[in-house]
């Protein structure tokens, strides 16, 4: 374990920039953002960024590869390249979480080397959650705010922020900062471990549970008469997908340079009515089967094919964002009957 | 403050439905905390007395969301209008957009929204929010009690109110307000005022932060088309992502077009963008310039009649004066 | 490091050779640039053949297998993918990858049994790699009955090789059907469903269907009164697609992934997907 003072922190994020892009929460006209550290840039106060930080894996659009098309020939040109070191700084335990569930989707078989390339290449420094909010919910899926995964997991106190390292590449980081770090024993973030978990205690949504959701429940809520409640004003938009960290449904386009085809990926939302559109016919027609199906997805389908595993990590931010103020937590509260209310 | 309180429109509505005026109320619904207010469908008393408030957080925009009700089973909707909200019900009507025989309209005066975002900057961990004398106080997690000036907190759109006056109802509760004398357009001045490469700068910083969710089109009432050129993988411009900067702005602008004319300044777009970009100051430009080109029109002011752009007299501006005296349209 | 595969970046394929099955139906035989097949498949698997600037779409390969030369793809006319494919000449590449989703279990359940393939329209192209498969190792099947209908005869694909190769194998029972009289038929006619429950097959069959959904629903209901059981028929589905490797999110029926868990399922395996389809 390794600490600096809080005033310091400017000149742990200069040092760890000389080697590595350091990206880090910082304020902008959008709220908090995960932007690329310069000299000056000043870290954050906010409990969380806005967008989530699945970006630096599956960013909002990407280029999949480029065609050169000449008569009838195609040639097909990869444009992948290796993804340079970086590290991101300030990843809160629903973020961290996030990856495991993104993982278990790009990277099992046959993996998504557009994601490896970048999940491979990032160091995490997580921090735990000193001042979680009222829209926090990530005890309902047993995230652990006072201990966050990561590589390096950080904690701040009133003067300090304490580094522990906890896998070979947060240790090899952790060891380039020793000039400017002490180190330090465990007796303060303990102590403030204690705070944390106190305060997630007394959250308004610290008894919110998703047991009766999981593996299997298909055909106990797929046809629940509140869905139509549920979905009647839902707008069809896609911030919730948006700023959501595990949504990861995308879409692949082609676009034509002039010179040659961009075949490109971007992210795509089960909400929008087009999603599953084809030229044979659309099998999600109304909106609350779309509706219906993200909801499904997060807290029965992908625990179904993940162990039990939700898809959802409690950090808050539908219920931030979306325009009607629906999300996971009425759905949750409506469908899940009583221990929920 | 709000002049009226909940009860009041729930006894109306309990009123309404039992003398068989209307049979469902369009309302707003309780949500997890005081300010995540939510839609919602109300089809009798009980509902309305669990779940139906007014307040502060009240500033869901429901005109749009009458085309779908309206078109759905027998009897009358019983719908609450804001003054602004007045405006959109109005401008579809005008547009026929829904049938105004199924819908009961009760105007209530609004004394302005709060904005949750700002609140949210100076508090953390809100577990409740009142109101009484033109103070909020804030319950917080951490910081006990914080008392805001509550002039302070409001939406910009509020801070900006147009008009305090209903336009369209069946029934008013309360006097009716008036049309203000807003400074709505002092931002417009501001950005017309810059150099042109300031002014692509502004926009440039503003729109690249876009995400594209479609949330400003989903809950705009002048957008009600059925299907929108955007969604439509046949028009060119289908795209869930932009594929450069340009299309980005692309997006914002032609949809600024399409509603120019008949956009009210209900400012919904900029309420609920998560990226905090001014959409709003789009469509006040092409109100600007309409009301200098034209003289003054406000959108959805009646329930009927041609707007100026879309109605043709000998009178009007020629295309190379409006340029002319355009103000900064360069 | 950076993975030398991925998966979504397809190889180029060009098409050697086009046969016009009907009015709206065409197959393509694609082979790679050096004139191989582009990647070895099983019975009702899919490719994703795409025109940069067009767009990729999924399509069941209808070739055997033990076709060593090439592929093909019998496919009709329904958007704008397929309608560039069909405006296609002799010599044009295309992009292909795959193969993707399960296939039919034809070295395991099918083996030893007899076979009753049930087709409506272009239901007509996932079997034909089934049915050629069933062919190629005639003995390790039982009979093989096939029952095929369409719109009209100009609607039958495959018709020459059905009428050449099909019926003149031994074992091998073909049963055709149009949906109207035409002069120049004289074959049956009537729809597809009725037509099984006319044949009446013996319960002791594996039953494999494809078609339109409406057809699918009511052969299944046909075949079920003449006493089969759901875990002797098969079937296979489609729904819109990106990836075709499960993670774009959009063939989902409930928990599984018609790309990856599917296109290919056992009619009680369906019925423990909601009914999203």
């Amino acid at each position: 374990m390794r600490k600096i003072l809080l005033k310091s922190i400017d000149s742990l994020f200069e040092k760890i920039a000389e080697n590595e892009t350091l990206y880090m929460p910082q304020d902008t006209k959008s709220g908090a953002k995960f932007e690329k550290w310069q000299m000056g840039a000043k870290l954050s106060d906010a409990l969380n960024t806005v967008r989530s930080a699945k970006d630096f894996f599956f960013p909002q659009t990407e280029n999949l590869m480029d065609f050169k098309v000449e008569g009838k020939n195609i040639e097909v040109i990869d444009t992948r390249s290796e993804t340079e070191d970086f590290v991101v700084f300030g990843v809160r335990a629903c973020d961290v979480k996030s990856f495991d569930i993104l993982d278990r989707v790009f990277l099992s078989e046959p993996v998504d080397t557009y994601y490896k390339n970048r999940r491979e290449h990032a160091v995490i420094m997580s921090v735990a959650c000193t001042k979680p909010v009222e829209t926090c919910f990530c005890q309902t899926f047993d995230i652990d705010a006072a201990n966050p995964e990561g590589d390096i997991v950080c904690y701040k106190t009133d003067d300090m922020l304490y580094m522990d390292a906890k896998t070979e590449k947060g240790e090899k980081l952790l060891s380039t900062l020793n000039d400017i770090t002490e180190s330090a024993d465990e007796t303060a973030v303990n102590e403030q471990k204690k705070v944390i978990k106190e305060r997630l205690s007394k959250l308004p949504l610290a008894n919110l549970t998703a047991d009766k959701f999981g593996s299997g429940k298909t055909s106990e809520f797929f046809d629940a008469s509140e869905w139509g409640e549920l979905s009647q004003v839902c707008l069809g938009c896609g911030t919730c997908t948006f700023v959501c960290p595990t949504c990861q449904c995308y879409d692949i386009k082609d676009f034509s340079t002039g010179h040659g085809v961009k075949r490109f990926r971007c992210w795509d939302s089960c909400m929008y009515s087009d999603f599953t559109k084809m030229s044979a016919g659309q099998p999600r027609l109304t909106q609350l089967e779309r509706f219906r199906q993200r909801f499904m997805h997060k807290l029965v389908y992908y625990p179904t094919n993940n162990d039990g595993l939700f898809s959802c990590v409690g950090c808050g931010r539908c219920l931030s964002k979306c325009p009607i103020q629906m999300n996971i937590v009425k759905v949750m509260k409506k469908l899940g009957g009583k221990e929920n209310a | 403050m709000q002049e009226i309180n909940r009860e009041i429109l729930i006894s109306k509505a309990v009123e309404l439905m039992e003398n068989g005026t209307a049979n469902r109320v369009l309302g707003w619904g309780k949500g997890e905390f005081d300010y995540d207010i939510t839609p919602a469908v109300f089809n009798d008393a009980n509902a309305l007395k669990d779940n139906f408030v007014w307040g502060d957080f009240c500033g869901a925009n429901f005109s749009k969301y009458l085309i779908k009700e309206t078109a759905k089973g027998e009897g009358k909707v019983l719908v609450f209008l804001k003054p602004c909200d007045s405006y959109s019900f109005n401008q579809l009507l005008c547009e026929h957009r829904f049938d105004r025989e199924k819908v009961y309209a009760v105007g209530i005066p609004c004394g302005g929204m709060l904005d949750i975002n700002k609140i949210k900057e100076k508090c953390d961990g809100i577990l409740s929010i009142d109101e009484e004398n033109g103070k909020i106080s804030v319950n917080t997690l951490y910081d006990g009690k914080i008392e805001l000036d509550r002039n302070e907190y409001l939406s910009e759109r509020c801070i900006n109110c147009k008009s305090k006056k209903c336009v369209a109802y069946d029934e008013l509760i309360g006097e009716n307000g008036d049309v203000l004398d807003s400074k709505r357009f002092d931002e417009v001045e501001k950005i017309e005022k810059m150099t042109p490469d300031e002014r692509f700068a502004f926009w440039q910083n503003e729109l690249s932060r876009c995400i594209r969710c479609n949330a400003c089109r989903d809950v705009c009432p002048a957008c009600t088309c059925e299907k929108c050129v955007f969604d439509n993988p046949n028009s060119g411009v289908e795209n869930k992502a932009a594929s450069n900067e340009f299309e980005e702005k692309m997006f914002h602008i032609i949809r600024a077009f399409h509603v120019a004319g008949r956009c009210t300044d209900c400012g919904e777009c900029s309420r609920v963008c998560p990226q905090h970009i001014p959409l709003h100051l789009l469509n006040r430009k092409f109100i600007k310039d309409i009301n200098s080109f034209y003289g003054d029109y406000q959108a959805g002011e009646t329930d009927c009649g041609r707007a100026p752009i879309v109605d043709y007299t000998t009178e009007d501006i020629e295309p190379n004066e409006a340029v002319e005296r355009g103000d900064g349209n360069a | 490091m950076l993975d030398t595969k991925e998966a979504l970046i397809p190889v180029v394929g060009v098409v050697t050779d086009i046969r016009i099955d009907t009015p709206d139906v065409k197959t393509f035989r694609v082979v790679t640039k050096d004139g191989k097949k582009a990647f070895e498949h099983k019975p009702g698997q899919c490719a994703m053949l795409s025109i940069p600037g067009v767009g990729e779409a999924m399509f069941s390969i209808t070739s055997s297998p033990t076709n060593t030369e090439f592929m093909e793809f019998s496919i009709k006319k329904c958007g704008c993918v397929t309608e560039w494919l069909h405006s296609m000449e002799v010599g044009q590449q295309i992009t292909i990858r795959g193969p993707y989703g399960k296939p039919f279990p034809v070295d395991t359940e099918f083996v030893g049994h007899d076979m009753l393939f049930i087709a409506g329209g272009i239901g007509l192209a996932p079997l034909r790699s089934v049915i050629n498969y069933c062919r190629h190792y005639r003995d390790r099947y039982g009979k093989i009955d096939i029952v095929y209908g369409s719109r009209s005869m100009q609607d039958l694909v495959d018709y020459k090789e059905i009428i050449d190769e099909w019926s003149k194998d031994s074992g091998v029972n073909v049963h055709l059907t149009i949906d109207r009289e035409q002069p120049e038929w004289n074959g049956h006619v009537g729809f597809v469903p009725n037509y099984v429950k006319e044949l009446g097959f013996s319960t002791d069959k594996t039953a494999i269907l494809c078609g339109p959904p409406i057809m699918i629903k009511f052969t299944l209901a046909g075949l079920q009164e003449l006493g089969f059981d759901k875990t002797q028929v098969y079937t296979t589905m489609e729904l819109r697609m990106k990836c075709g490797i499960g993670k774009c999110g959009r063939c989902n029926i409930g928990s599984k992934y018609v790309c990856k868990d599917g296109p290919v399922f056992r009619c009680d395996e369906i019925d423990e997907l909601p009914d999203e389809y």
